[in-house]
């Protein structure tokens, strides 16, 4: 690991990013708090919760966490771990939609997951 | 001569270092990894047999249903066995312990904990793991845990008794057992996940020079896997395990449908929740979890075969590949334990197909070391003969895993005794036997001893045989449609009535394969004390761990090792020996 | 007897151990929240209906606590950053600041939840509720859990920068990357129980 006083000059450029970075935060903050207001209906309200948290998201990753400047093993396990995220996230309530891509032609008998069965 | 009195030098030194800790810190609190893999295999091994001696009971009822249990039975007490018949809520508790006890206690803590710690760090030529006093959290974690499981027994209306999958609703209701199973679940998985990042980190980083990922014994893969499996697999069970508890103690309804009758009484709670959701959640760690099971074995295996054939194992390329893709392969089939669920046809035709294809890299994986037999001069001492032993066991396991994953041939079979005995096929004569085949095996660089040779065949022969005996008869009883976790084995139904008598059979199997595990028992103790002595590489081994002396110091080596060569550079055409070890320069 | 690696990094994979371990560490707690989005996804699509997050919980006061810990995560990476320009009293303001930040955030969750029992708002009372104590309360542990930690390196575990400031730095960043990790989790939690 190499000195604290050779990276001083780096440290320097990175302090003005993370204050442009909070500040990029607190704006994109109040603009979904704002938005949140317009009561969008639901589908069209989610994406854009979500498109601005992972704007948020993306910005503490990768610039507080200094994930954009990180090397490829922990890229390789971040991205497995994405993966599996996304598996988890999906699979069960797509396990749940009924005739999900495939046409029922029998209906399923009082099958929504709500009641249980 | 002089190399030898420098390595005795240093152990003294070391050993002399060593003084100024006191006992507690040296054996009970200690960080070094194999005082912690001795540790875990011990405790492991305690639970194995724990686990295995609830089974006999319950193979009682099954053998003799609602017959008295001649003097053990009166012991266990009226709260569980009146009269020394056993009560079905009794019955239930044997059952849901044994699987988690053997899973979570015995296996997992022996395969990783055990094996893992102890032989990772010397086969990659490392002083220690990344954090040793991790480690150290580690094991006193799965020990916490193993209380809290243990001593659930004991409080009002017994130990969890819901299956070792814990469904909800049953679950839910259960008696304030469930609660501790879930307690204990939670310190046994913190183990596993701080476990998880020592082994990638010390795997990654810790390696000696030379030591190229396609260099590593198949064993360090097979850890390697294994770690990833557990480090993301189980937090979601730890989520779901949070949130049961908060069903049970703070009247939630994450997984109460709405409208739940119980006795006839409509439970009063908020509803709206989902039961499938546990079963989600539950099976996305239980699936990848029996890999857990199966991987570490298919890497003691490995080691196992390529020294006693003395030739290097066959396909070792596609092995790790096969690995790496089955361990990616696990986190997406998890939903072929709920084909029964009533799920859409869409997904359950998406998880037969991604179950179908992780049989893929099992059968590569078995068909390499079976073809890594071919032509080797074989020496069947009692770790190759349960090295051995494993590989048509794993077969059958295996193979009567594929209907139950495709979803037509699983309707008859889910839920009976057929499942039973898949599992316990690749688990008991599967893993266990490469457990037992470990043991044998690294025993004499852990005490410097040998384990008896006689004794061993004696355990192997009775184990293989017993072991079929037991598991064997269920695929019988299950085709026939006799369910799992009947309390009678099945006496009730009238159809199962020509197939009883197997259940006499496998009864009488688990305990005659109870009195073949004496002489092992036996053997350990002995040997540890009175077996053979032998130098640091008894079994003329290619590995990094058996340069170390035996047992290694703390600091495993005098001289960190280099590796030169890849790891089973046996019978190689011109050499001296037989094998050229791969830290000899 | 030292472990390789712990300080300085290994060549080929330009890591620490420590650095590896704390991202190891959070891939499982991604798992970890992962599942309770994944039950919350389920239990949401299932129900019959669901309340919008801003007619039974506090917006503005949750929007504050986000700024707070959005701040507090400034003020974390500026503590790190402070050790890297070996400015240690400098370190010693922002860690504290990141320290007083997550006890507001605290703090406010106290009367956030105190205001809910008061209006006999519990888990138990339906499953919004549920999943927002739990998600909130899991998050709350790990607020805590890496105030803990924060406090030990501002406190007693400072005495490292004397003898090995390198890994004093590292060992401040990788409590930092928890921290900044706990932010991240609000950030999507915020908007997923509050605003839909």
């Amino acid at each position: 690991m190499t000195t604290t006083t050779d990276h001083a000059v780096d440290i320097d450029k990175h302090v003005r990013i993370y204050i442009t970075v909070f500040v990029a935060l607190m704006v994109l903050t109040i603009v979904t708090v704002a938005i949140s207001y317009l009561h969008l209906p639901v589908h069209l309200a989610v994406t854009v919760a979500l498109l601005v948290a992972t704007v948020k998201g993306s910005l503490v990753a990768c610039y507080f966490m200094h994930l954009i400047s990180e090397k490829k093993l922990i890229y390789a396990v971040l991205l497995l771990t994405l993966a599996f995220f996304i598996a988890l996230l999906a699979l069960p309530t797509l396990t749940h939609s009924n005739g999900f891509w495939i046409h029922e032609t029998v209906q399923p008998a009082a099958s929504s997951p709500g009641t249980g069965h | 001569m002089s190399e030898q009195a420098t390595v005795a030098h240093k152990r003294h030194v070391a050993h002399e270092a060593h003084e100024t800790i006191g006992f507690w810190r040296k054996y009970v609190f200690s960080t070094d990894h194999k005082v912690i893999g001795i540790q875990y295999a011990i405790t492991g091994l305690l639970f194995l047999l724990f686990g295995f001696s609830l089974m006999m009971l319950m193979r009682w009822q099954l053998a003799y249903p609602e017959t008295a249990l001649p003097l053990l039975g009166r012991l266990l007490g009226d709260t569980r066995m009146p009269g020394g018949t056993m009560l079905p809520e009794f019955y239930n508790e044997l059952g849901a312990m044994h699987g988690t006890i053997m899973v979570f206690l015995g296996v997992v803590p022996l395969a990783v904990g055990g094996f893992g710690n102890f032989v990772v760090p010397l086969q990659i030529g490392a002083p220690d793991m990344a954090f040793p006093k991790l480690n150290m959290l580690s094991y006193w974690s799965f020990y916490l845990g193993g209380v809290v499981m243990l001593a659930s027994f004991f409080v009002p209306g017994g130990a969890a008794q819901s299956g070792w999958t814990s469904y909800v609703p049953l679950a839910i209701i259960a008696s304030s057992g469930q609660t501790w199973w879930l307690i204990g679940m939670i310190f046994l998985i913190t183990s596993s996940l701080l476990g998880a990042i020592n082994f990638i980190t010390t795997i990654i980083q810790i390696r000696a020079k030379g030591l190229s990922f396609m260099r590593f014994p198949f064993f360090v893969w097979a850890q390697l896997v294994t770690a990833f499996l557990l480090l993301l697999a189980f937090p979601p069970l730890e989520a779901a395990a949070v949130m049961q508890l908060m069903d049970r103690v703070a009247g939630t309804s994450f997984f109460l449908p709405t409208g739940l009758m119980i006795s006839g009484q409509t439970l009063q709670v908020a509803g709206s929740g989902n039961p499938l959701l546990w079963q989600h959640l539950f099976w996305f760690l239980a699936h990848p979890e029996v890999y857990v099971l199966i991987l570490p074995a298919m890497g003691i295996v490995a080691e196992i075969i390529a020294n006693n054939t003395r030739k290097p194992l066959w396909g070792y390329r596609s092995m790790v590949y096969s690995l790496v893709f089955l361990g990616f392969m696990s986190f997406i089939v998890w939903a072929h334990h709920m084909f029964m669920t009533g799920m859409g046809t869409a997904m359950a035709a998406f998880f037969q197909t991604t179950t179908m294809i992780i049989s893929i890299p099992s059968v590569v994986i078995l068909t390499a070391l079976v073809i890594s037999l071919w032509g080797g001069s074989i020496r069947f001492n009692t770790p190759m003969l349960f090295a051995l032993g494993f590989l048509p066991m794993f077969g059958i396991g295996g193979l009567t895993g594929l209907p139950l994953g495709l979803n037509i041939t699983d309707i008859p079979l889910h839920d009976t005794y057929y499942v039973i005995g898949h599992f316990h096929y690749v688990v008991a004569p599967g893993t266990i036997f490469a457990l037992f085949a470990g043991v044998y095996y690294w025993f004499p660089k852990a005490t410097g001893r040998r384990m008896n040779e006689t004794l061993g065949k004696i355990h192997f022969i009775g184990s293989f045989i017993c072991m079929n005996v037991v598991f064997m008869p269920m695929f019988i009883l299950g085709m026939a449609g006799v369910s799992r976790r009947l309390f009678d084995g099945g006496a009730a139904y009238a159809f199962a009535g020509p197939y009883l008598h197997w259940n006499v059979v496998s009864s009488w199997g688990a305990w005659i394969l109870a009195l073949f595990q004496i002489p092992f028992i036996f053997n350990f103790f002995w040997s540890i004390w009175k077996g053979e002595r032998v130098g640091d590489n008894p079994w003329e081994a290619t590995t990094i761990e058996w340069s170390a002396p035996s047992p290694p110091p703390h600091g495993n080596f005098a001289v960190i090792p280099e590796a030169h060569r890849g790891p089973y550079e046996y019978s190689v055409p011109g050499a001296k020996k037989d094998f050229t070890p791969q830290f000899e320069a | 007897m030292e472990i390789p690696y712990t300080v300085e990094v290994r060549r080929d994979t330009g890591l620490t151990n420590g650095k590896i371990g704390i991202w190891l560490f959070l891939a499982s707690e991604v798992m970890l929240f992962g599942a309770l989005f994944a039950s919350y996804i389920l239990i949401r699509t299932g129900a019959p209906s669901w309340p919008r997050g801003d007619t039974i919980l506090n917006v503005p006061l949750a929007t504050f606590n986000t700024i707070v810990l959005i701040a507090s995560s400034v003020t974390m990476v500026m503590a790190w950053a402070s050790l890297m320009r070996n400015r240690f009293g400098t370190f010693r303001i922002y860690m504290g600041a990141t320290i007083l930040l997550g006890l507001v955030f605290l703090i406010v969750k106290y009367f956030e939840y105190g205001a809910k029992f008061e209006h006999n708002l519990y888990p138990s009372t339906n499953n919004f509720l549920a999943i927002y104590f739990t998600l909130t309360g899991l998050h709350m542990l790990h607020v805590f859990g890496g105030m803990v930690v924060n406090a030990y390196f501002w406190g007693p575990g400072s005495k490292l920068w004397k003898t090995n400031p390198t890994w004093f730095t590292q060992r401040v960043e990788h409590s930092g990357l928890f921290w900044h990790f706990v932010d991240l989790v609000w950030i999507f939690l915020f908007p997923t129980l509050y605003l839909l």
